[in-house]
């Protein structure tokens, strides 16, 4: 069943984009969007009737070469699940939804076909997703994550007869480029250490790449944390996390149902599953986990900050995302893995949703995004209004403070800024995330009251022709909707609930009980791992396969963590979280409430208000508005030297020197030899004669005085 | 044991009887208008005797004291060269025909060489050696300059007559030094001679270096090259074709006998000398082709280059070596074979063309000609996957096995630059600028046929050679061990 899943968009992709000429361009597109909606179908079947057991269902042989050795498989487990239907069904509706939104796109000219290649691309988006997300193995996790590099490069890029389209498509691909890098550098330690790159394998071998040392850029590193950094570099990447944040804004150039699917729902949560299927991995990374949280934190922050006075509509839900996803990681980075996947989940429908319902909007508004234009839209496009309004009362995490009721948001925004709070004792990342929740209030509903309430503004006849969207457009975003209001209280319990109910749903085998013994047999197995590694050093593989038997104790070694994400036994704060102190949870509630007041005064009670604050704080409005000044600085550190050394290289390197050696010695010393040659060639006799005297003489005398002879 | 002996040689001998009695019979019948009927005879005998080489012998056997050795080295040169013979002769039938230039004594002097070229590469005696290589070039000076009214062809004739004398002089030169370092004229006591505690001596060092240059002049390695641009043009076309492919397989055999069984000890010394005519005779050849209009002269040059490729197989110094020689002049002979196939059925008017501009377009007027020459040219150029392109590649490989890299980078250089002339050539047929004044459409089947059969076996022989690669590692087993 998996297997129809993952290959359905694959073929629908390619009936889509190569078959459409003979089935004809709409039935090509329902080809695709059906398909879709198939495999969302069964990923729903799978996801309800999972059991927890982890299963690997393999296809064929991929590469095989020396040690290395690479099926293609799908693993099969919570976390593939919960992606699954994630993945498919954001993607199904926003296929459905493609209908309405592409039919006559601004971009292209009458009868220029564009559509089929949409949904292909779209489509093989989705396929490369899901290689993604049920890979085996680290390579196949690679194909995927470069093949929805691939697809969003060209989706940013779709509307490739506007040239800042394709400049943010490259900016996509490059700067994700750098965070790919990185990705391969920790497949490679990876397979370097364990000699594996299959997840099992490398998950067993974790508590010793935690005793092991690792070389790298003239420094001794704890391979773990080295390890776990560098696969967080390709996270960071594709997660838009601060420092390699910048390409996702611009990725806003793609049409909005891209925008949806992959910018806000899918691709760009990929990081956030990469660290929670390497949750064995980084249990054993304690620092690298710090640099998790502390980046997530500070992307929340940061992007948080940015979002409050973007104008574009679908800029604010850019920041938004970006911050989303640094809340994500601040979980992942204190060990709730599970809250991460939790606001994986929720976001992915509360934020397709604002997407779709931004793209809505966009389409009432005739291609208008800025909301400095809108106003008083709630009459006009009612469904759309009251979809985008559920969407912001879950993003801003509306809900009974101190009870699981509430929207999907409010329930794994919470868990997250209380496991922040339990995993830093308080700290830095907790207070980055409660200013942030406030900040994702204020620019919400700030977006809610430009775009829906006020006096209309801007071009007047574009207001009067706002219309309510198709059908096939109202419909996802009512699907979206029920998933945004009660995807949290539903499955709040399998996400955070009690221990025992978090471990049946992830297949966790409980071990809490034995908590205690357990961790003395640690400390021993521990002791034993550490003296094998110095008894074998610089053999890594000897190493580990000792450490292994060393620690004949538990499951920890030797074999992979049974379940689908992996807690240290003495990681607790899932449970610290529970018991936080009430001020804790009910924080984030009473940041939202301050927001939307000030959102409220701002925009509503006195419109005047913003203005003035931005003229008061002007350097301060210009730095939030030019996004810290982020893309300015990498011009002038990165893009500009790089474009000097690549035009350096390419005029004075290619063309002078290589170009300029290679016909020098085309057109200037060969014809030379030529001519020599030809004038040798006299046609006397004695000259031939002579000719063959001198040879004959020059190698009688190299011959004598080589020493040939003794 | 005269008739074993005598069965030994036996090939060599039917061969040179069949020349006299065809000689006594067409001076008693109708002279020059048998001379059509003899070409085919003489073909026909050429590939009866091939074959019957080829398959009947088998191990090695020496004959009259060890002067003549018949292996399987011998034997898959002398299939090459009857094979390659009897295929110039039925080519150039026509032309020279044509022409008024079909004497019947042009078959019988090419028998007289071919006998003497199965006499080279079945040398195993100085004398032996010497009585080979005279009786091949003494029948070569001849149709060189078989165009008696033609004062080109005439030059031709004795420019090779001269300079061919005085090749011969150094030879003789170093054989006799051998002899009198070595006290004796068989290989086999000469190479007991430079495997002596003190190695080999200054006289036998001298004495090889002399008989490797009279062999050089014959395989037209550079510096003794010098003929070979002039008697390519002067002669007759048919005659150049011949030039570029029997004699120069012998020569190149004689070269392997002569340095593996009598100076085998001596690999280093002889292997650097070879290796030095190896890289100037690539780069000579296709630096100076370059300058060429004249397609026969180009091929000259080409010939020159191929040769230093030739040769650095050899320079290896071992099996490996010996066998990508023999493999690399296989598939040189047969690219010859298909490339004067064309040139021998360029004519306008009538009259034979060799300026390489009148082939401008010429895919437009016979593209399947066009086609064949193309992948020839692509072929000697080297050009991957064309079977030209496996031959480079045993001999780089050798070299490289060899310990001789620096060799094999030059060879790669050199076959760039020579890459270029033959390019050119293509250029002109497919990109080349209109002319009004075209190549007639040649009507000879012969031709035609050779053209396409080389062109095919230049594409169909990327398999497995055709099996030639087997056959010339026996070949070189036997020869060296």
């Amino acid at each position: 069943m998996t297997s129809i899943i993952l290959f359905a968009p694959l073929i629908g992709a390619i009936l889509c984009g190569f078959g459409w000429k003979l089935i004809g361009e709409t039935a090509a597109q329902w080809v695709a969007t059906g398909l879709l909606f198939l495999a969302c179908f069964l990923s729903w079947i799978v996801f309800l009737s999972f059991d927890g057991q982890t299963q690997h269902i393999p296809i064929l042989e991929f590469i095989q070469s020396g040690s290395l050795s690479v099926d293609w498989a799908i693993r099969l487990d919570r976390l593939t699940a919960i992606m699954l239907i994630v993945v498919t069904t954001v993607s199904a509706l926003v296929h459905l939804y493609s209908f309405g939104y592409m039919a006559h796109d601004p971009q292209w000219e009458e009868g220029e076909i564009y559509k089929p290649r949409f949904f292909a691309y779209l489509s093989f988006f989705t396929f490369a997703m899901l290689a993604l997300v049920t890979s085996d193995n680290l390579v196949q996790m690679f194909f995927g994550w470069e093949g929805v590099g691939v697809a969003s490069y060209l989706l940013i890029g779709f509307y490739w007869k506007k040239p800042s389209a394709n400049a943010a498509a490259m900016k996509a691909f490059i700067v994700n480029r750098v965070g790919d890098f990185g990705f391969a550098l920790g497949i490679f330690g990876l397979f370097y250490l364990t000699d594996s790159v299959v997840m099992d394998d490398v998950f067993a071998a974790a508590p010793a790449l935690a005793e092991t040392q690792l070389r790298f850029l003239w420094t001794d590193w704890n391979a773990a944390n080295l390890l776990g950094f560098l696969l967080f570099v390709g996270a960071m990447g594709k997660s838009a996390q601060l420092f390699l944040h910048t390409w996702l804004p611009d990725a806003m150039e793609g049409p909005t149902p891209v925008s949806a699917l992959i910018h806000a729902a899918t691709m760009v949560t990929a990081g956030v599953f990469l660290v929670c299927r390497m949750s064995p991995l980084y249990e054993y990374a304690p620092e690298a986990t710090a640099f998790i949280t502390f980046l997530g934190a500070a992307t929340a922050f940061f992007a948080a900050t940015v979002g409050l006075v973007q104008n574009d509509i679908k800029r604010v839900i850019a920041y938004s995302t970006c911050s989303q996803l640094g809340y994500m990681f601040v979980a992942a980075g204190v060990g709730v893995y599970s809250a991460a996947m939790f606001h994986l989940f929720t976001h992915a429908f509360f934020k397709a949703m604002l997407f779709l319902g931004a793209g809505s909007v966009i389409h009432a508004m005739h291609h208008e995004q800025d909301m400095r234009n809108y106003g008083a839209l709630r009459k006009k496009i009612p469904y759309t209004f009251w979809a985008m309004m559920i969407g912001t009362l879950a993003i801003t995490g509306v809900g009974i403070p101190l009870t699981t009721i509430g929207f999907a948001g409010f329930l794994s925004k919470d868990a997250i800024i209380e496991s922040a709070y339990a995993g830093t004792a308080g700290g830095f990342a907790f207070w980055a995330l409660v200013i942030a929740a406030l900040f994702t209030s204020f620019y919400s509903w700030r977006l809610m009251f430009l775009t829906f309430y006020g006096k209309a503004r801007g071009d007047k006849h574009t207001h009067d022709h706002a219309h309510e969207s198709p059908k096939v457009m109202l419909i996802p975003l009512g699907v979206l909707a029920l998933g945004a209001v009660f995807s949290g209280m539903i499955w709040y319990g399998s996400f955070f609930g009690d221990h025992n109910q978090v471990n049946r749903f992830f297949g966790i085998p409980t071990h809490h009980a034995e908590a205690t013994d357990h961790a003395a047999e640690e400390g021993h197995a521990t002791e034993a791992a550490a003296a094998d590694t110095h008894g074998a050093e610089g053999d890594h593989a000897a190493t580990m396969a000792e450490a292994d038997h060393g620690a004949e104790a538990e499951m920890q070694h030797g074999t992979a963590p049974v379940g689908a994400i992996f807690m240290h036994p003495d990681n607790h704060v899932m449970d610290e979280a529970h018991h936080a102190p009430k001020w804790v949870k009910v924080s984030p509630f009473i940041a939202m409430v301050i927001g939307l007041v000030f959102a409220y005064w701002f925009y509503i009670v006195n419109p005047a208000l913003p203005k003035k604050l931005a003229e008061n704080q002007r350097p301060l409005y210009l730095f939030l508005l030019n996004k810290w000044y982020f893309d300015e600085a990498y011009e002038f550190l990165f893009v500009r030297p790089a474009k000097f050394l690549g035009a350096f290289l390419w005029k004075r390197g290619d063309g002078n020197v290589i170009d300029g050696s290679i016909n020098g010695i085309a057109m200037g010393i060969i014809p030379f030899f030529t001519r020599l040659a030809g004038r040798a060639q006299s046609g006397y006799l004695f000259h031939y004669a002579f000719a063959m005297v001198i040879g004959i003489a020059v190698l009688v005398t190299w011959m004598t005085i080589s020493g040939g002879a003794e | 044991m005269i008739s074993a002996d005598i069965s030994t040689v036996l090939p060599e001998i039917v061969l040179a009887v069949y020349a006299m009695i065809a000689l006594i019979a067409a001076v008693y019948t109708g002279k020059d208008k048998t001379a059509g009927l003899l070409v085919w005879v003489t073909a026909a005998v050429f590939v009866i005797v091939g074959l019957w080489v080829g398959t009947s012998g088998n191990g090695t056997q020496t004959a009259f004291g060890g002067a003549f050795v018949e292996d399987a080295f011998a034997r898959f040169a002398k299939v090459v060269i009857l094979l390659s013979a009897a295929a110039v002769l039925v080519m150039g039938q026509e032309f020279m025909a044509k022409r008024d230039l079909l004497r019947f004594e042009y078959p019988i002097l090419v028998t007289l060489a071919a006998v003497g070229m199965m006499m080279m590469v079945s040398a195993g005696d100085l004398m032996a050696l010497y009585m080979g290589l005279e009786l091949q070039s003494l029948a070569l000076y001849v149709v060189a300059s078989l165009r008696r009214d033609s004062a080109k062809s005439t030059e031709a004739g004795l420019k090779y007559f001269v300079l061919g004398a005085l090749s011969s002089g150094l030879l003789l030169y170093g054989a006799s030094l051998t002899y009198g370092y070595a006290g004796t004229t068989l290989f086999s006591g000469i190479i007991e001679a430079a495997t002596g505690e003190h190695g080999l001596s200054i006289g036998l060092l001298f004495g090889l270096v002399f008989m490797i240059t009279g062999l050089a002049f014959k395989v037209s390695a550079v510096p003794f090259h010098m003929w070979t641009p002039d008697v390519y043009e002067g002669s007759p076309t048919p005659v150049t074709a011949f030039f570029a492919t029997a004699p120069k397989m012998a020569a190149m055999g004689l070269f392997a006998r002569l340095v593996h069984d009598a100076f085998g000890a001596a690999t280093a010394d002889w292997g650097q000398v070879i290796a030095l005519l190896s890289v100037l005779s690539m780069f000579l050849g296709s630096v100076a082709a370059i300058g060429q209009r004249n397609i026969k002269r180009l091929m000259a040059y080409s010939s020159i280059a191929h040769m230093g490729f030739a040769l650095m197989g050899l320079a290896a110094g071992t099996a490996g070596g010996v066998q990508a020689m023999l493999i690399y002049m296989t598939i040189y002979v047969a690219m010859n074979i298909g490339v004067f196939a064309f040139i021998l059925s360029m004519e306008r008017d009538g009259r034979p063309v060799t300026d390489i501009d009148a082939l401008n377009m010429y895919s437009k007027s016979e593209p399947l000609k066009a086609l064949a020459m193309l992948v020839l040219l692509f072929s000697l150029a080297g050009v991957p996957p064309l079977v030209g392109f496996f031959g480079k590649f045993y001999v780089l490989k050798a070299a490289v096995d060899a310990g001789m890299s620096w060799l094999a980078v030059a060879g790669v250089v050199a076959s760039v630059i020579g890459a270029f002339y033959y390019l050119r050539v293509v250029f002109f047929m497919y990109f080349g600028e209109e002319t009004d004044a075209t190549l007639d459409r040649s009507s000879n089947v012969v031709l035609w046929g050779f053209l396409m059969l080389s062109a095919f076996v230049m594409v169909a022989g990327v398999v497995n050679l055709f099996g030639v690669e087997g056959l010339a590692a026996a070949a070189a087993d036997t020869l060296v061990n």
